[in-house]
């Protein structure tokens, strides 16, 4: 039932993004593009976007805050508190990828549906530069338990 | 702003975020494509299978939308194969040394008030319009 909730979930996020057009990096890009208030270019769907999402998810999370998933033993709700180096760093280093291309993890995965040659460029590149964090020889020297405990540390 | 367009992104972002609190209720998890995405490719995590149908879900939404007549456009990214490719690792990387992406931290961080993810949302959302500003306005694209 967990693997079948989790393609149903999937299925709706990639719907959303689909029927958003937020899996097209023009409209992203057209909103990240500021110099497009003045000239009235600027596309500001994503905002809307963002701003439906997080009504939603905020109203649904106070409802599930307690409760038990259904289909797990217990929820993993993030419990790091501090804002540190890293989050800010790589933060900074996320959103000039972003801004480069104008897709990010969600837009990128879901558009593999396409075939599109340079999105499939673009999800190995970025699943090579997680692997480098994720193998970086600093880190790999502190033997992290990267099960559940990581999940529960990461955000999202 | 001939491009906006915003019903459609107002059913996508409840989309969005109908699947964020069904992925809690249901799984108890945190619907941040980076991290599951992530979980998925690293050797090092077990519990590989519902990252797998989340990502299988994620890439059947557009190839259903084509299939009940929808048009899917192909994907435009802008800049040669070197901005794409330095884009991805910057991307990837990023991610998961800052802990999350626009999902993460953008839609279900917020949504808990994590001062974390709206810290983290604020930087990567200010350095991408820097990216974009530069790129389109001054060194012209």
């Amino acid at each position: 039932m967990p693997i079948f909730a989790s393609l149903v979930c999937g299925f709706l996020f990639g719907c959303g993004l689909t029927v958003s057009g937020m899996i097209q990096p023009v409209k992203v890009l057209g909103f990240l593009d500021v110099f497009g208030i003045r000239s009235g270019a600027w596309d500001p769907s994503l905002a809307v976007v963002m701003a439906a999402g997080l009504t939603v998810t905020s109203i649904g999370y106070a409802l599930v805050r307690r409760r038990s998933p259904l289909f797990e033993k217990e929820s993993l709700w993030p419990t790091k508190k501090d804002i540190d180096q890293s989050l800010i760093f790589g933060a900074l280093l996320f959103g000039v990828g972003w801004g480069l291309v104008g897709l990010c993890p969600g837009p990128a995965v879901t558009n593999l549906a396409t075939l599109s040659l340079p999105v499939i460029i673009f999800v190995i590149a970025m699943a090579l530069g997680m692997l480098a964090h994720d193998f970086w020889p600093a880190r790999a020297a502190v033997p992290a338990p990267h099960s559940l405990a990581g999940t529960t540390a990461a955000d999202g | 702003m001939a491009n906006f367009t915003p019903v459609s992104a107002a059913i996508g972002g409840a989309l969005i975020g109908f699947s964020a609190v069904l992925l809690m209720l249901f799984t108890g998890r945190i619907a941040g494509i980076s991290g599951i995405f992530d979980g998925l490719i690293n050797q090092q995590t077990s519990d590989r299978a519902w990252r797998a149908a989340f990502v299988a879900g994620l890439i059947a939404a557009p190839v259903t939308a084509m299939l009940v007549g929808y048009t899917v456009p192909m994907p435009q990214l802008p800049g040669s194969f070197i901005t794409i490719v330095v884009g991805g690792l910057l991307v990837g990387f990023g991610a998961r040394l800052g802990s999350g992406c626009t999902s993460g931290h953008g839609i279900c961080g917020i949504a808990r008030l994590s001062p974390r993810s709206i810290a983290a949302t604020s930087v990567f959302t200010v350095a991408a319009m820097v990216v974009v500003a530069l790129s389109r306005h001054v060194f012209g694209g």
